[in-house]
C-alpha cells in the first residue's frame, strides 16, 4: 500500500486513522471541522480523489453523517470525523444509520467538554455518549485505540466491523492520541485483511431487505444495483416496511441488538500485561492505557502483583473477559479522564466482590504513571 | 389514467396515508408521471424523503427508496448522488421539512448545484404532526402554534432556491398537475439544482384553523391565485397582490458539483 507509506513513518494518531481508512478501503468522507479531529479531513480531502473516491465538506455535521450514510446505501465504504459538540450533533442520524443498519464509521477525537470545552485537551468525556448519545435502545461499537499503530489498527478493524455486522462503528480517540507523534511501521497492503459487505446471492424478486439469513445480519444490497427496496428509520420488519405490529418489532429489535451479542468474541478485544497473577488490576483504556502500562511495570519493580486489562473495544463492555480476570483479584482500579464513565461497568461486572476504586481527572491534563502508582499503593 | 404509472408503484402499499382532498396524491401523481414521461430506468432511480405527510410517498414508489431523518433528506441525497452520479434522485420534502429545520441543507445544496430535483410539497403548515405554522405559513393566517395567527414572515421559496444558486426553479399547485409534471420532468433534465415548488392542500390540519377548509375551496383557491409567468409580466405589483406565478421562474444552467468533483479526481490523480 504506497499511499499508506507515502504518509510518512512517524506519524500522528489522527493521520494513522486517515491512513488506516484508505487502507480499508474508504472511498467517501464527508464532515465538517473541528479541532482535533480536523487534520483527517485534510489528509482524505487530498488522498480520496487519488484513489477515485469522493471528500465533500457538508453545512455540519448532521448533514456529514447524512453524507455518509447516503454515500455508504450506494456502496461506498464511508468515514467521518468529529469531536465533542460535533459529536453530539452525529447523535441523530448516528442512530439512523442504526436503525437502517447502514455501515459507516464515525471517528471522535475527544476533548474537554461539556459544550465547546477545552478543544486542545484531551478527555475521555464522551464514553457515555459514544454508548447512549443516540435516543432508544440500541446497539453500539465503540473501539479507543492507545497508540499511534493501533489508530491505524483500529480504524481499519472499524470498517471491517462495520460492514460485517452492519452497523456504524464510533472510534472513540482523545486529543493526545489524535495529535501524539510515533514512529510506526504500517503493515503492507496484503497483510492487512479487509472484509466487505454481504451482497444477496438470490435475484432481486426474492430479496427482503432486512431479512435474517440466520446470521443476524441481511445481506445488503447498494442503491441502483438492481435491487430496489426501502429503507426508514421507522421500526421495519423483514420486508424493510414500517411495523406497529409489537411482534415484529421486538423480532426487529432482538435481531439488532443479538447481532453484536452473539458474536461478541469477534468484536471484543483486550489487551492485557501481567494478567496471570495479578492482585491489582488496572482497567484503562485510550490514552490512559499507556500511562497505566508503565505503572504496571514499575508496580511490578516494586514487588506489587500489578496487572493491565485494557479494552480495545469499549463497547459492547467486555464483561465476560473481565468476570473471567477477577478470581484472586484484590482490587480494581479505574483511571479515566473523566468524572467516572466506564467505572460504573466495572463496578456492574465486580458486583460488590472485588472494591473498584476510581481515579479521575478532567483538568484537560493526562493522568501520569505516577499518580496510578500511588493510587495502588494507597488502595494496598 | 393511473394505468400509465402503476408500474412505479408498490400497490401492495396502497391505499396511502393522505386525508381525504389531501393534495399530496396529486403532486405524488405529477411526479410518477414526470418520470415516465423521461423514461428513466426504475433500478437507477432513487427517491428520498424527509419526515412528515408528504415525504411518506417514498414508501408508495417502487424504486430506491429512503425514507430519512426530518429536515435531512437532502444531505443523504448529496451522499448517494456523489457516490453514484449516474442515479437521478428525486428528493420529497414538506413546507416545514425544506425550510425550517432543513432550510440550511437546502441552500446549501442549492450553493452546490449538486443534480438533485427537489420536489416540495407546499401545504403552508405542519400537517404530520397537527397544524403547527411552519416557515411558509403565509402571517396572520392560524395555526395550532400561532392560536392569534402567525407574526411571523413566510419564505419565499422559490427566491430562496434562486438566491442559493439552485439553476432550475419552477412552482406548480395541486389544481395545475399538468404543469407540475412538465416542471419536474424539466427539472430532472437540468443538471444541476433543481427546485419544484408544489403548493398542495391540507384540509386537515391547515383548514380546520383557515378559511376556506374545504379541499374542493382550496383548489380552487390555487386556481384564483395562481398566474402564469407570462401573464404575471404584464401585471402590476398591485394587482399581483395575493397571487403567486406559476411556471418556470429560473432555467440558468451552470457547472454541477459532482461533474466538477470528476475532474478533482482527475487533477489529484495527474499529481500522484
Ligand atoms: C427532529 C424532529 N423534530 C420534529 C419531528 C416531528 N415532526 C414530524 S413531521 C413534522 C412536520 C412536517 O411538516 P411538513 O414538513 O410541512 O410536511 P407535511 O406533513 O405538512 O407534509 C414534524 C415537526 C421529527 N419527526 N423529527
Ligand atoms: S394532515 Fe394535511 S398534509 Fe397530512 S395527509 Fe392530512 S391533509 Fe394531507
Amino acid at each position: 500500500m504506497t499511499e499508506v507509506k507515502d504518509l510518512g513513518v512517524l506519524m500522528q494518531g489522527n493521520e494513522a486513522c486517515a491512513a488506516g481508512a484508505l487502507a480499508a478501503g474508504a472511498k467517501f468522507f464527508a464532515g465538517y471541522p473541528i479541532t482535533p479531529s480536523t487534520e483527517v479531513a485534510e489528509i482524505l480531502a487530498a488522498e480520496l480523489p487519488k484513489v477515485g473516491g469522493k471528500f465533500i465538506q457538508m453545512e455540519d455535521e448532521i448533514a456529514g453523517m447524512a453524507a455518509v450514510i447516503g454515500a455508504s446505501l450506494a456502496g461506498l465504504k464511508s468515514i467521518t470525523a468529529t469531536s465533542g459538540p460535533g459529536f453530539s450533533l452525529k447523535q441523530e442520524n448516528l442512530g439512523f444509520a442504526i436503525m437502517t443498519e447502514v455501515p459507516c464509521v464515525v471517528l471522535n477525537v475527544q476533548r474537554g467538554g461539556p459544550s465547546t470545552g477545552v478543544p486542545t485537551a484531551p478527555a475521555q468525556g464522551d464514553v457515555m455518549q459514544a454508548r447512549w448519545g443516540t435516543h432508544g435502545d440500541h446497539p453500539i461499537i465503540t473501539l479507543a485505540p492507545a497508540s499511534v499503530k493501533e489508530t491505524f489498527e483500529a480504524t481499519v478493524k472499524a470498517f471491517n466491523l462495520s460492514e460485517k455486522f452492519r452497523i456504524p462503528v464510533i472510534l472513540l480517540m482523545d486529543e493526545v492520541i489524535g495529535h501524539m507523534r510515533e514512529r510506526v511501521q504500517l503493515p503492507r497492503a496484503e497483510e492487512i485483511e479487509v472484509v466487505e459487505r454481504k451482497k444477496p446471492d438470490v435475484g432481486p424478486e426474492s430479496y427482503y431487505a432486512y431479512k435474517d439469513d440466520e446470521t443476524g445480519v441481511p445481506p445488503m444490497a447498494n442503491f441502483g444495483d438492481g435491487y430496489r427496496y426501502h429503507v426508514t428509520g421507522l421500526v421495519h420488519d423483514e420486508t424493510g416496511f414500517p411495523s406497529n405490529n409489537p411482534e415484529r418489532i421486538k423480532k426487529f429489535l432482538d435481531r439488532l441488538h443479538n447481532k453484536l451479542a452473539d458474536n461478541a468474541d469477534e468484536i471484543i478485544m483486550v489487551d492485557e500485561t501481567e494478567m496471570e497473577d495479578a492482585e491489582i488490576v488496572i482497567f484503562a483504556y485510550g490514552s490512559v492505557g499507556r500511562s497505566a502500562k508503565k505503572a504496571v511495570k514499575e508496580l511490578r519493580k516494586k514487588g506489587i502483583k500489578a496487572g493491565l486489562f485494557r479494552p480495545i473495544t469499549i463497547w459492547p463492555f467486555p464483561v465476560e473477559r473481565l468476570k473471567q480476570r477477577l478470581g484472586g483479584v484484590k482490587a480494581l482500579v479505574v483511571p479515566e479522564m473523566n468524572m467516572g464513565q466506564l467505572v460504573g461497568e466495572v463496578e456492574r461486572v465486580a458486583a460488590g466482590k472485588v472494591p473498584v476504586i476510581p481515579l479521575n481527572r478532567y483538568d484537560g491534563e493526562l493522568i501520569t504513571p505516577a499518580e496510578i502508582v500511588a493510587k495502588v499503593q494507597e488502595v494496598l | 389514467m393511473f394505468s400509465q404509472i402503476e408500474e412505479y408503484y408498490r400497490l401492495e402499499k396502497l391505499p396511502h396515508i393522505w386525508c381525504p382532498g389531501c393534495g399530496h396524491g396529486i403532486i405524488l401523481g405529477a411526479m410518477t408521471r414526470a418520470i415516465k414521461e423521461l423514461g428513466y430506468d426504475q433500478n437507477k432511480t432513487v427517491v428520498v424523503s424527509g419526515i412528515g405527510c408528504s415525504s411518506r410517498a417514498s414508501g408508495y414508489l417502487d424504486f430506491n427508496t429512503l425514507h430519512t431523518t426530518h429536515g435531512r433528506a437532502l444531505a443523504f441525497s448529496t451522499g448517494i448522488k456523489m457516490a453514484r452520479p449516474e442515479l437521478k434522485v428525486f428528493v420529497v420534502m414538506g413546507d416545514g421539512d425544506c425550510t425550517a429545520i432543513g432550510g440550511n441543507h437546502f441552500i446549501h445544496a442549492a450553493r452546490r448545484n449538486i443534480d438533485l430535483t427537489a420536489i416540495v410539497f407546499n401545504n403552508n403548515i405542519y400537517g404530520m404532526t397537527g397544524g403547527q405554522y411552519s416557515p411558509m405559513t403565509p402571517q396572520a393566517k392560524k395555526a395550532t402554534t400561532a392560536p392569534y395567527g402567525t407574526i411571523e414572515r413566510s419564505f419565499d421559496l422559490s427566491q430562496l432556491a434562486i438566491a442559493s444558486g439552485a439553476t432550475f426553479v419552477g412552482r406548480g399547485t395541486a389544481y395545475h398537475a399538468k404543469l407540475l409534471t412538465q416542471l419536474i420532468a424539466k427539472g430532472a433534465r437540468n443538471k444541476g439544482f433543481s427546485v419544484v415548488e408544489a403548493i398542495s392542500q391540507c384540509p386537515t390540519s391547515y383548514g380546520r384553523k383557515n378559511k376556506p377548509g374545504d379541499p374542493a375551496e382550496m383548489i380552487k383557491l390555487q386556481k384564483q391565485q395562481a398566474v402564469k409567468v407570462s401573464a404575471a409580466a404584464r401585471l402590476t405589483e398591485e394587482q399581483m397582490q395575493g397571487k403567486f406565478t406559476i411556471g418556470v421562474l429560473h432555467d440558468t444552467p451552470a457547472p454541477e458539483y459532482t461533474e466538477t468533483y470528476e475532474q478533482v479526481i482527475r487533477r489529484a490523480q495527474a499529481k500522484a
